[in-house]
């Protein structure tokens, strides 16, 4: 049996390459869907690896609460909010909490001026405790302090990007920049972190929060954040009930209205953005089994178009000792072998392809095709090989010796 | 003792209503060394007969002993096993892969076997050899004239040790030149001691033959011994 399967294979791949054409174009289904899988994947793949990496940098002890406004109330111009005045009642009375850091962001003009140059940037006033949530340091400078909060001094700390944009010096300190009329001194910069997924965290002018807060004017209008970070020994869990306690007390919800606010950790940031991913690739996964099906057929009707042009051949190895199995073998083995070369090429397409794809959009993660990928994409296109190889190969191992002899 | 026993072999093929008598009720024994032409018009049932002899078809009914074996109630699989260790068959049209060279062609029937390639092409060699074409081992069907294809194709029949030789219209396809070669290389594997059985309408070629039996209607019409029979094996 042992000989038989290496001639068989040996003669498959013969098979195979002296029909080159034809067997390219038969694979070309099962080689579109495995370079798609495999393009799919390692461009999420290295993204998913570095979004991890970005979050774990946002302080994996963290939490953030954001008010939330359902899409019906939204509908109806309802917006929920987060005041003050709730921030206040955290800091009064919220347990376990090691920090707190309000965040609250300019909602009129981001426009900020140095000279004759203008940038357009996120402005966000929030406290000292901002550096140790975000783990956000500063490369020059210093950090905002408590006394600039209480205090109100016009005083930014800006990111990278900021820098560069206004065409500020190397080193910005004592520089003045204007932002919503108001004349700023820049006391800091921050140390470069890059990008999450193109969009630059390096684009941001920070500013005490009292300051923002009378710089935006109405506060019961306004809606800020809350970042914590927690005590060591704080439960994620028991802290986030708490304050979810605190804050529907606050806002007299009654017990059957949904929460206006969502208490997130950093960890369920990541696995929601996982899930994402996932259903990214579930959706992708399902199309591409649709081309492999596709791919399988054309398979199996070449197999069959095969089977047809060989029938003299088949009758002679039958009268020259050919059991069922030995055809049915050869049949299946070539059907296998070429699906399974599909699949290798479809792997290296794909993997060009994502790397591509990576190369070309700016500060993307490098594509990598991760071992069980690869290994299911060639599992799965042999799999389509052998179920659509059946019917060729049994077709060819039942022929009736005399009958397939005679065959013109 | 015979190698061959044909005991009340009928087959019988259904054409719409009517029912064909391919063959009706032959009885034969062949010997071991025997040279033996079946000859008849086309529709004598002849190449029903080289069917059965030769395992690719089962009688409808009677018995066929091959080599001790009971062969008429086996699979088609346990035939294809008796096709592979007792049989080597030389058809018309040569039969070869067309795809696979001399020396493939020769190997193909071990490989059923379960040989390992070494053995196989020491085997396919000698075949090769036996035949005078031994030169020509890596050429393709195509690259080879109609009696050099023959010659693989006798020595891809020889390659197995068979019992038995089948050849069907063995020269059909041939010219007179190459006809009479293969003739002798006949008249040489009888000499060694090889059992043939040849299928033919010619005469000159059944002459070749030490036994003719002629066939009409599924019946066996005449079963005699020829003049080079009595000469003896020294011809």
């Amino acid at each position: 049996m042992f000989f038989a399967f290496l001639e068989s294979s040996r003669s498959a791949l013969a098979a195979i390459f002296a029909n080159r054409l034809r067997s390219f174009l038969t694979t070309l289904g099962i080689i579109i869907g495995v370079a798609s899988v495999i393009a799919v994947v390692s461009v999420t793949g290295g993204m998913s690896a570095f979004i991890g990496d970005s979050f774990a940098s946002l302080g994996a002890n963290s939490l953030t609460i954001q008010s939330y406004t359902p899409f019906e109330d939204l509908m109806k111009g309802i917006r929920s909010r987060l005041t003050p005045a709730d921030l206040e009642l955290i800091e009064k009375r919220g347990e376990g909490i090691a920090s707190i850091t309000p965040i609250l962001a300019a909602n009129r003009s981001s426009q900020i001026k140095y000279g004759s140059q203008t940038a357009y940037s996120e402005i966000m006033g929030t406290t000292y405790t901002y550096q140790d949530v975000s783990q956000t340091y500063t490369e020059v400078g210093r950090f905002l302090a408590q006394s600039d909060n209480q205090t109100r001094r016009r005083i930014a700390v800006i990111g990278e990007d900021v820098r560069e944009n206004l065409n500020l010096p190397e080193n910005p300190i004592n520089e003045y920049v204007e932002f919503s009329g108001e004349w700023f001194k820049i006391v800091g910069l921050l140390e470069p972190m890059g990008d999450i997924m193109g969009q630059s965290r390096d684009n941001l002018v920070l500013v005490p929060y009292a300051t923002m807060v009378s710089i935006l004017g109405n506060q019961a209008r306004t809606d800020i954040g809350i970042q914590l970070s927690l005590t060591p020994t704080a439960e994620p869990d028991a802290v986030i009930s708490q304050l979810t306690t605190l804050l529907r007390n606050a806002h007299d919800l009654s017990s059957s209205e949904d929460d206006d606010f969502r208490i997130q950790t950093a960890e369920q940031l990541m696995e929601q953005f996982d899930q994402i991913l996932g259903t990214l690739t579930m959706v992708i996964g399902g199309i591409v089994s649709i081309s492999l099906l596709v791919g399988g057929i054309g398979i199996m009707n070449i197999m069959l178009v095969s089977v047809t042009e060989r029938t003299r051949e088949i009758g002679i190895c039958k009268a020259i000792g050919a059991k069922s199995h030995h055809i049915l073998m050869q049949f299946l083995i070539e059907a296998l072998l070429l699906s399974l070369l599909g699949g290798l090429v479809g792997l290296a397409t794909g993997y060009g392809l994502g790397m591509l794809i990576a190369n070309n959009i700016p500060d993307f993660p490098s594509a990598s095709v991760p071992l069980w990928a690869a290994g299911l994409a060639l599992g799965f296109s042999a799999f389509v090989g052998v179920l659509f190889g059946i019917l060729p190969a049994a077709k060819a191992a039942n022929l009736d010796p005399i009958d397939a002899l005679r065959y013109e | 003792m015979s190698l061959i026993n044909l005991t009340g072999i009928t087959k019988h093929y259904e054409m719409g209503s009517q029912v064909v008598k391919a063959l009706d009720g032959i009885d034969i024994s062949v010997s071991k060394n025997d040279y033996l032409a079946f000859i008849g018009s086309s529709g004598s049932g002849k190449s029903t007969m080289l069917n059965i002899l030769g395992c690719l078809d089962k009688p409808t009914s009677g018995q066929y002993h091959l080599n001790g074996k009971n062969v008429e109630i086996l699979d088609q699989n346990e035939l294809s096993e008796i096709r592979n260790l007792e049989i080597g068959f030389i058809f018309q049209s040569f039969n070869l892969l067309p795809r696979a060279n001399a020396l493939n062609n020769v190997m193909q029937p071990l490989i059923y076997r379960n040989i390992g390639f070494r053995q196989r092409k020491e085997m396919a060699m000698d075949a090769l050899s036996r035949v005078g074409l031994g030169d020509r081992v890596d050429h393709l069907p195509n690259q080879l004239s109609g009696g050099q294809r023959q010659r693989v194709a006798i020595a891809r029949a020889l390659v197995t040790h068979p019992s038995i030789l089948l050849a069907d219209e063995p020269t059909g396809n041939l010219d007179s030149k190459t006809t009479i070669e293969i003739m002798q290389l006949f008249d040489e594997l009888h000499k060694e001691g090889h059992t043939l059985i040849v299928v033919t309408h010619e005469n000159e070629i059944a002459q070749h033959c030490h036994r003719i039996v002629e066939m009409k209607d599924g019946r066996i019409f005449n079963d005699s011994a020829t003049e080079k029979a009595s000469l003896g094996v020294a011809v």
